[in-house]
């Protein structure tokens, strides 16, 4: 096997992670439209999605059903080509960008092959998710078009510009970390942050010297969030202004793909904020002897989770949440005792940690969008291009200032 | 390794291809386009000949020829704004007030 | 023998040509707009092969995502439709396409001729870090003028398409 997986490392090593990493996006995606409804619900004293299934977890599995069962309608007039070719645009880009995020540090050995932790680990990385981001700006901009209605046309022309212009705001502010780090590879970014000050505080970009990034960090993701058509940047998809936005006129299969693009966007901004800023998998507790305890911590963490689960599971109101939650609960448990073990243990420290990050990262997105009220189309273009690029800009020029100050 | 002559005969026929475009087509716009595929066919002849002399000037120069592509669309296509609010069409056939 | 380069080299470059020959022969400028992407992203993917590779994102980032949006933008607001077909005389649409491809096809030969001296580099991925050198040491002038140069474009650009204020 170790011989075959030698000669076509293609077929035997690139596809399986492929297959692994889609799958699990998927279904990080599906659940993280349940994770901002739950959210957002509780921001608003509600519960949010609760009957179907023990806590509403079935709920993603229901809307999938629902947008397949959909009837798919295609306006008279559209352009086909264009009207088809914009949802899947979206979409393969929008997942085609996990590719070239490093989700640990060590390299796997697959088959007897040294694999990095992530599908790939490219050079330009950084400017590869920078040139997918701005081909995203199509699928919005063909699906308005093409849809041939007024307000398909009125969002998606909005929608791109607000994009185009962010995506600016979006680049500039990175440019402040790479000063630092010296490269546009993902992974070297992030084990350039593996320092530590004093011993314990980490040296993460946003704390770091020579200059903590924290104005990168805001600026990063205010574009981001409008880059995403977030709120509060939502204007152009907000059913109380333009209807639905570019994407009025699809139904079922598209719309999902349109809706699946945005939340896998919204996880791959998480990344690289979380990459760039945060330390992406690096833990925040020093390496050395005196603190090898805090390597319990993921076994730690799932094992107290499966325990309140199985605890709360018991006392659920219907018969099928008592079975399924306990279970559910049993298994996070067993995932504890398993990262417990000394083999698995280092091997689970660095995705753990990202992770972790990238969680509080979405749950700030989401925070913010049930939080904050929406910006006016105007006054969204008048903060991008008159408040942000200028600050961006005056980010690289005091970063730059910082590092050849120190380095002198 | 690919031979640097096949590059080459690429950039050619997509130069080729881009000034037949720009005869042939009627929309100002497409037109417009023929100068941008010409463009990015001397571009490719760039970076071809910056590998196999081993020299960066070829690249430098290429990223110098997308940032001035990028400033000439930016009036060209600013121009042709004008030009089909003042006249009220983009075919250029249409536009020949000029002749007798 | 095809190796594996000699293989994505000619799938990108067929992806380059049918792009083109799109963009000669659609009728709706959106779909030939749309053609020119695809030959964007296709010469991005030959400048990776050739080891561009901060070229080949530059291409995508600023070409294909920036200076495309601005055209697709124009098409959408200017409502362009499908152009009328000019109107070909037997002579031209028999004889003149035949020989203007038979004449594409030698100028190829001859320039494949010319230069299959040049023989085959190996591919090295040249980092940026070399390019910025050069860029910001050699050609620092010309880079400067590039922003002079896009201010320039920039403000002729408003003043062009600016309406009129009426009285």
């Amino acid at each position: 096997m170790n011989e075959l997986a030698a000669q076509h490392p293609l077929v035997f090593i690139v596809v399986p992670k492929v297959l692994i990493l889609l799958f699990l996006l998927l279904t990080s995606l599906a659940y993280l439209t349940w994770f901002e409804r739950k959210v957002v619900a509780h921001i608003q004293s509600r519960w949010g999605p609760y009957r179907v299934g023990p806590h509403g977890l079935m709920q993603p599995l229901a809307d999938g059903l629902k947008f397949l069962f959909k009837e798919d309608t295609t306006p008279a007039a559209a352009d086909k080509f264009a009207y088809f070719l914009a949802p899947f645009l979206a979409l393969s880009l929008a997942i085609t960008s996990i590719a070239v995020i490093p989700f640990g540090p060590q390299d796997l050995t697959i088959f007897g092959q040294s694999t990095p932790m992530g599908i790939t680990n490219l050079n330009i990385g950084l400017l590869i998710l920078f040139a997918i981001t701005s081909m995203g700006v199509y699928g919005v901009a063909l699906a308005g078009w093409s849809s041939n209605s007024k307000y398909p046309l009125l969002g998606g022309l909005r929608s791109s510009a607000q994009m185009v212009s962010y995506e600016l705001t979006l680049t500039m502010s990175v440019v402040g970390v790479v000063l630092m780090a010296g490269t546009f590879n993902l992974s070297e970014i992030v084990t350039a942050q593996q320092s530590f000050y004093w011993g314990i505080i980490p040296r993460w970009n946003v704390i770091g010297a020579p200059l903590p990034q924290i104005l990168g960090f805001l600026l990063f993701f205010t574009a981001a969030v409008a880059e995403t058509n977030r709120a509060p940047f939502d204007l152009a998809e907000a059913e109380s202004e333009l209807v639905a936005g570019f994407h009025t006129e699809y139904s079922s299969f598209k719309f999902a793909m349109f809706f699946m693009a945005e939340y896998a966007s919204m996880i791959t901004v998480s990344c690289l904020a979380t990459i760039l800023f945060f330390g992406g998998w690096l833990s925040p507790f020093p390496q050395t002897p005196f603190y090898a305890w805090t390597h319990f911590i993921p076994a730690a963490f799932f094992a107290l989770a499966g325990l309140a689960l199985i605890v709360h599971g018991v006392r659920y109101i219907t018969l099928w949440g008592r079975v399924v939650l306990p279970i559910l609960g049993l298994v996070l448990c067993g995932l504890g005792i398993l990262c417990g073990q000394p083999g698995v243990r280092e091997f689970v420290q660095g995705p753990f940690w990202f992770l972790l990050k990238i969680v509080v990262v979405l749950f700030v997105y989401v925070w913010t969008r049930g939080t904050l009220p929406r910006f006016r189309y105007d006054q969204l273009m008048n903060f991008g291009w008159k408040v942000l690029l200028p600050l961006s800009i005056v980010n690289v020029v005091i970063t730059s200032l910082a590092i050849v100050m120190t380095q002198r | 390794m690919v031979p640097t002559s096949y590059y080459l005969v690429l950039s050619a026929v997509l130069f080729g291809l881009g000034v037949v475009a720009f005869i042939f087509k009627r929309n100002i716009l497409t037109v417009f386009m023929s100068i941008e595929l010409m463009l990015n066919a001397v571009n490719l002849a760039f970076v071809t000949f910056s590998r196999s002399l081993g020299q960066l000037q070829g690249q430098v120069f290429v990223l110098f020829v997308i940032v001035v592509a990028a400033a000439e669309s930016a009036v060209g296509l600013a121009i042709i704004i004008l030009i089909h609010r003042n006249r009220g069409t983009l075919d250029v056939e249409k536009v020949d007030t000029l002749k007798d | 023998m095809i190796t594996a380069q000699i293989a994505l080299f000619l799938i990108l470059a067929a992806v380059a040509v049918a792009g083109a020959l799109s963009l000669i022969l659609q009728r709706h400028p959106i779909h030939s707009a749309l053609s020119l992407i695809v030959v964007m992203v296709a010469l991005a993917g030959l400048y990776l092969l050739q080891g561009a590779e901060f070229v080949a994102a530059v291409q995508i980032i600023v070409y294909a995502g920036a200076i495309m949006v601005v055209f697709i933008f124009v098409i959408m607001l200017l409502n362009a439709g499908e152009e009328e077909r000019s109107n070909f005389s037997k002579l031209a649409r028999f004889v003149g396409v035949p020989l203007g491809v038979v004449f594409l096809a030698e100028v190829a030969y001859w320039i494949g001729r010319a230069t299959s001296h040049l023989g085959s580099v190996p591919a090295q991925t040249v980092s940026t870090r070399d390019l910025s050198t050069l860029l910001f040491r050699e050609y620092v002038f010309p880079f400067e003028l590039t922003s002079f140069l896009i201010l320039i474009a920039l403000l002729g650009a408003l003043v062009l398409a600016r309406r009129e204020e009426s009285e």
